[in-house]
């Protein structure tokens, strides 16, 4: 039997009841567009995470106190223990080899007042070299100088969040914040810069944040400290962050007087590790989603080997009259097969058209991120192929076993 | 090859039948039993036959009587539970189901008492579909169903119409075409007018007489004698047995070969009534 042939029959068994085989499509299509979908929003949500780690810092660690144990057996919680100090900083400024840049930070949450407006937004104390850790970019005026810093001059640089909610969207007649003044915590500070926006969400996000010098921040604001709240350390190259991570802790643990690593009161977070946590439980998910159109995949795939079935039964006198015209077993289980095929990878084209429509306009209205990839055409594609032989495979097994006599008989 | 060995296979035979030519058919002892519950059923119980290339055979016999096991053996659909039945000279009751279905597709052409035709397909396609599967490519497939339409008698005028748009006697000259498509050597029809009126079965007699005229083969199965009067030679079949099997003393007009035995012509329409269901038979022992 000619190849055409096979397809032309096919084709003409299937045309001949459009509904019963529309709607056996629709089955796969639903699970093909949803396993699309549901990939491209997860490798989507994959891309988001990871680039919005990497833009606070592709290479940044991070050391922060650890448990405060002054007395007793309390706990005050990772973060509260006032250990880290300006000092720690300079020691792994100057001690620690493989270091591009190093920010020390005192943070804290106060209510920010500007004439037009006033916010409630975490104020970072830090130093000039924090957009660089933090790949921070200024839109408008300049960032904190070295000078301001030793000077513990009163000035500000706004996230671009905060200037918008303090001073209006400049593109629809805000103030321009350059020159203000703004009073945070009743100290007057003068806005000398606007970062760019950087489109993180989340908590920590850069552009909701304002930024002073540290020396003004621990003077007035922190009252008179001269502890630290973090550390940003961006290592030279990415190979090199796991030896700035141990001589960081080698360090401080000595600074610190601590001989086990395990009572630490500082942690050393490394934002790598950090991205690779949550880029494998956004993969965790959204395999699971995957897995449940998956299911749905199979059920399609019973609903094909159901409707070849119900074919089979119903086209016994013809499967007879082609066996008696001289077809053999072969050529009856090929044109079934052919069939359940031909199904299953049309439904596999407009699933992959359909998913991708989907994936495009929760993109494009619902604001989640996503990303049809290769793979997951490909896996479309071989999936709805395999389905079809899977499931076809046995109604058309039934159909080429046919006694020929009996199924000219049949009723 | 295979023409010569049908030759020596006729001759060996020694020709029992009163037709020339070699037998293209010939059944020993055929036995085929259905197993039924925990009885057998024996539905040929010892068939012997020589069919000569060329013949015009009528199998009759009453339902049961095993004439459709016998035409179904002789179609190559099924084979024997004993005895051997060489077809051209190939002994069929020893192939395969796929080697059967060469044998079909090659050598024999079916027509169905319930027509058999692809529901929503039309006339053409109905008539190419053995040539599908014998790999006929379709330029040469329009040429030779015209060539067969022709000979089944259809009109040009239907040739485009689907099958369930035909009346049944046009539904049957369909398969008809079928059936010669692949020019067979044997023609085989299964109560070929047993859904159609009289007058619409006369003219499908009509054309397989005139098919036989040409020289086709045609084994034909019956109830009824006023259609197996049609045929050179008339087999009836009792209980898995034959039970006579003569030369048919009337034959048609439209035959254009000279038998033994062939008296008058007669128009097709004449009045034949069960009377020749009766008439004298030569009973042969079986």
């Amino acid at each position: 039997m000619r190849v055409g042939d096979i397809f032309t029959e096919s084709l003409r068994a299937i045309s001949a009841n459009k509904a019963r085989s529309g709607l056996t499509v629709l089955g796969i299509v639903i699970g093909i567009a949803s396993v699309i979908a549901l990939l491209a929003i997860g490798q989507g949500s994959t891309n988001s995470i990871t680039s919005s780690i990497e833009s606070t810092g592709a290479n940044l660690l991070t050391v922060a106190p650890g448990f405060s144990r002054t007395a007793g057996p309390v706990s005050a919680g990772r973060g509260s223990a006032r250990t880290l100090t300006v000092d720690d900083a300079t020691a792994i400024a100057t001690d620690v080899g493989q270091i591009a840049a190093i920010a020390p930070e005192v943070d804290g949450r106060y209510q920010v007042v500007a004439p037009s407006g006033n916010t409630n937004t975490q104020v970072i104390g830090t130093v000039s070299s924090y957009p660089e850790v933090h790949k921070v970019t200024i839109s408008e005026g300049t960032f904190i100088s070295d000078v301001e810093n030793q000077n513990a001059s009163r000035v500000v640089v706004l996230g671009s969040t905060v200037a918008t909610d303090l001073f209006g969207d400049p593109a629809t007649g805000g103030t321009d914040p350059i020159g203000q003044t703004i009073r945070i915590k009743s100290a007057r500070f003068t806005v000398i810069g606007v970062t760019a926006s950087k489109g993180g969400t989340g908590f920590n996000s850069p552009d909701d944040a304002i930024y002073v010098p540290l020396k003004a921040a621990q003077r007035f604001l922190a009252g008179q400290t001269t502890y630290l709240s973090s550390i940003g350390v961006e290592a030279a190259t990415q190979g090199a962050m796991t030896q700035v991570q141990t001589d960081i802790t080698d360090l401080l643990l000595s600074r610190h007087k601590i001989a086990d690593s395990a009572t630490a009161d500082f942690s050393v977070i490394n934002q790598a590790d950090l991205a690779s946590a949550l880029s494998s439980t956004t993969r965790t998910l959204t395999l699971l989603l995957a897995a449940v159109a998956g299911i749905s995949l199979i059920v399609g795939g019973i609903g094909i080997m159901n409707m070849m079935l119900t074919t089979v039964t119903e086209r016994t006198r013809e499967i007879g009259l082609r066996k008696a015209i001289g077809a053999k077993r072969r050529d009856v289980s090929v044109q079934f097969l052919v069939e359940a095929v031909l199904l299953t990878f049309s439904s596999g084209i407009i699933g992959i058209i359909l998913g991708w429509l989907v994936a495009l306009a929760l993109a494009r209205f619902g604001g989640y991120q996503s990303q049809v990839t290769v793979f997951s055409i490909v896996l479309a594609f071989g999936v709805s192929a395999l389905i079809g032989i899977v499931f076809g495979y046995y109604p058309a097994r039934r159909a080429a076993g046919l006694n020929p006599i009996e199924a000219l008989r049949y009723e | 090859m295979a023409d010569s060995t049908a030759i020596e296979a006729g001759v060996a035979a020694g020709d029992r039948r009163t037709a020339s030519g070699s037998p293209m058919i010939r059944c020993e002892n055929l036995f085929k039993a259905y197993a039924s519950g925990t009885a057998e059923t024996l539905a040929l119980a010892g068939v012997s036959l020589d069919i000569a290339s060329g013949e015009y055979v009528a199998i009759m016999g009453p339902s049961g009587s095993g004439k459709s096991t016998l035409m179904h053996i002789l179609g190559a659909l099924d084979t024997p539970t004993s005895g051997e039945y060489w077809f051209e000279g190939q002994n069929v009751s020893e192939l395969s189901d796929d080697e059967l279905a060469d044998v079909r597709r090659t050598r024999i052409g079916f027509v169905f008492q319930s027509f058999n035709l692809l529901p929503r397909a039309t006339v053409v396609r109905n008539a190419v579909l053995p040539l599908v599967y014998a790999g006929i490519p379709p330029r040469e497939r329009q040429s030779r169903a015209e060539r067969a339409l022709h000979m089944a008698g259809l009109e040009e005028s239907l040739w485009s119409h689907l099958s369930n748009q035909l009346s049944g006697g046009e539904i049957q000259r369909v398969a008809i075409a079928r059936a010669l498509i692949n020019d067979p050597a044997l023609i085989l029809a299964d109560e070929p007018t047993g859904n159609l009126d009289t007058k619409t079965g006369e003219i499908i007699l009509e054309a397989f007489e005139r098919l036989h005229a040409e020289g086709h083969t045609i084994v034909l199965i019956t109830h009824e004698s006023v259609v197996a009067d049609h045929a050179q030679r008339t087999i009836r079949l009792q209980d898995g047995r034959i039970v006579s099997d003569r030369m048919n003393g009337r034959r048609h007009a439209f035959a254009g070969r000279h038998t033994p035995g062939q008296t008058e012509a007669k128009p097709p329409m004449a009045a034949e009534g069960p009377v020749l269901a009766m008439e004298p038979q030569s009973e042969v022992p079986t």
